[in-house]
């Protein structure tokens, strides 16, 4: 175990190494003169000079991406071009939103998919597994930004139950948050419900052909206790792998779901960032959503790895 | 499900890949994905002939209005018809997600095969590369990209290739391993087979079933993530006419609800035909990999 949390540990560091190579080569590739692309055709002389050397545009590259790195590390990431603020800051205020978004879509696919997926495996081949089948596969082909509009339209414009969009921070009026995060996370957390649901249901039906379930009915314990108690268990493995993998994808979801509902989170930072051509936003967001998503996966694999004993050594 | 014995013993003539083709069209979703496929082809490529307006046409006369006998999709705020818009867009779409697919196949398998077939350091530098692009979710990856670039139509092609060229690398690259051992790839060098042609007669062709499986399965992936770059204003630019900056401007004007709901279907539909047909050609084509669909 401990091998393998250390061989997991270097790979983590390798990946970050890279992926940070690459965030920092965004402005390292940009053509021209990167200074006139930021600051636009009608910067001064002087602006640009500026810019120049806060960027250190006249150093080597390798000089550059340690200085960078140098102060990435040191939790300096930068100012926004535009409004001066640190990035650092701007991403303490809006990660905790792209967090909560995620992790409410996460958990409330695992409420319903989890669930279903059982019900779907218990009742193989019937209608209800049928049922089931079809809402999963399209909710999996449905676009983010379509099913956010459509909740929109549903229960903000034409029913006037829920506010269309916008955002109040969690611990300052929690019960209004929440009322503003239920749209959003339906729209994050519907296709993670299906792909839950289609894990449970073959993981399920894996574990329920196997010897000891038989065992499990034959010493006549009830149907309840052999699914809930004695399979259920086993095949939950593969459905956290699942779920950590997908933590990625949730992200990208969240990128194009914050811009509809204009929530201020690390999604929304990256598209302003990309219109305002404000590199030291997008390379900072760039850089927080890549280190979260490789943590969870680490974590991931490492509860993987503890869950199943199997696999300890 | 029950004529899976007839179709074992049916498919018994002819070469292997007619024999899939044959399986492929007696697969019950396939069959629905390959009809959706083929409509969407046939629109892609007809638009201009069958859409009762042109996509471009501004009517001020007509801005907003509802689906109609006239109008079958409604117009926009601009009073373009949006049936036409929505054909001329299937013609974007068509041509973004083949050209990205292609280009990130062909980029992707040359990696993994010079990967797999030099081996050593080489093949440890471009995979850890490979894992380094695909620790970025995919959409922010392609954000990244279209920062660099620039938003726009060729660009948001460059980024979505980019973005799947890795699993491509990955894919082959791990086929590549398999045989590169084998005795008769020993052979073949002995006589003076050149790498290039190692890589080309003998390695291509044994992954070339898992490509295509893995392309059919990336091409509905390459749709929503164009459709989603061109809705955050970040792909197609107007005014050429896409579902996904349809989309965006719908979102302006909530209250006409066709400006949303018909782009949105008409991806809805595209995705789903090709996960269909994706999910068909994997079962076909590499029964071994079922269940296997990555989202």
């Amino acid at each position: 175990m401990l091998t393998y949390v250390v061989h997991r540990l270097a790979q983590l560091i390798v990946v970050l190494f890279v992926t940070s190579i690459a965030i920092f080569s965004m402005t390292a590739l940009l053509p021209g003169d990167p200074t006139v692309t930021i600051l636009g055709e009608s910067s001064t002389m002087d602006q640009r000079q500026a810019l120049r050397e806060t960027m250190r545009l006249d150093d080597p590259l390798p000089v550059r991406y340690i200085a960078w790195l140098g102060s990435a590390l040191q939790g300096d990431l930068g100012r926004s071009i535009r409004t001066q603020e640190p990035v650092t800051q701007m991403l303490a205020n809006r990660f905790p939103v792209t967090l909560e978004l995620t992790f409410l879509s996460l958990g409330l696919a695992m409420l319903i998919g989890i669930p279903m997926g059982i019900v779907a495996a218990r009742r193989r081949g019937t209608n209800i597994d049928l049922t089931v089948g079809v809402l999963a596969m399209s909710s999996m082909a449905m676009p983010y930004f379509w099913l956010g509009t459509m909740l929109i339209m549903l229960f903000a414009v034409t029913l006037h139950w829920l506010p269309p969009s916008g955002y109040h921070p969690l611990f300052s009026d929690p019960l209004a948050n929440l009322k503003l995060m239920i749209l959003p996370v339906l729209t994050v957390g519907t296709s993670m419900t299906a792909i839950i649901m289609r894990q449970t249901r073959s993981s399920m039906l894996e574990v329920l052909s196997q010897d000891y379930i038989r065992t499990a009915h034959a010493k006549g314990l009830p149907e309840r206790q052999v699914v809930l108690g004695h399979a259920l268990r086993n095949a939950m493995n593969p459905v956290v792998t699942v779920a950590g993998l997908q933590f990625g994808a949730l992200m990208g979801g969240a990128v194009v779901t914050e811009t509809i509902f204009s929530l201020p989170g690390l999604g929304r930072m990256i598209v302003n960032g990309i219109f305002d051509r404000d590199f030291p936003v997008v390379q900072g967001a760039m850089l927080a959503i890549v280190l979260g998503v490789t943590l969870v996966n680490l974590i991931t694999d490492l509860l993987y790895v503890a869950l199943d004993k199997r696999l300890a050594h | 499900m029950s004529s899976s014995s007839t179709t074992t013993a049916f498919a018994g003539s002819g070469s292997p890949l007619r024999q899939q083709m044959r399986s492929l069209a007696r697969h019950r979703l396939g069959q629905v994905g390959i009809a959706i496929a083929i409509l969407l082809l046939a629109v892609a490529i007809f638009s201009p002939w069958i859409a009762p307006y042109d996509p471009a046409a501004i009517d001020w006369n007509a801005i907003l209005m509802p689906p109609s006998a006239k109008y079958w999709f409604g117009t926009d705020e601009i009073g373009r018809d949006i049936f036409s818009r929505i054909l001329w867009g299937a013609r974007v779409s068509v041509y973004i997600v083949v050209l990205s697919i292609v280009i990130a196949m062909v980029l992707g398998s040359a990696i993994g095969l010079v990967a797999s077939y030099v081996g050593g350091w080489l093949d440890g530098l471009l995979m850890r590369i490979m894992d380094g692009l695909l620790a970025f979710p995919m959409l922010v990856l392609a954000l990244g990209i279209i920062t660099v670039l620039g938003p726009d139509l060729n660009n948001a092609v460059i980024a979505i290739a980019l973005v799947n060229v890795p699993s491509f690398a990955r894919l082959v690259r791990g086929v590549g391993l398999t045989i590169r051992n084998q005795e008769y790839i020993a052979a073949a060098s002995t006589y003076g087979a050149s790498p290039l042609r190692i890589m080309l007669r003998h390695f291509l062709p044994n992954a070339s079933g898992q490509i295509i499986v893995f392309a059919s399965l990336k091409a509905s992936t390459a749709l929503i993530t164009e459709s989603a770059l061109s809705f955050l204003g970040l792909g197609v630019q107007p005014p050429t006419p896409s579902w996904g900056t349809m989309m965006a401007i719908g979102l302006d004007y909530l209250n006409y609800w066709w400006m949303s709901v018909f782009p949105g279907l008409a991806i809805f539909i595209t995705v789903l035909g090709l996960n269909f047909l994706g999910d068909a050609v994997r079962d076909v084509m590499d029964p071994r990999l079922q269940g296997s669909r990555s989202h």
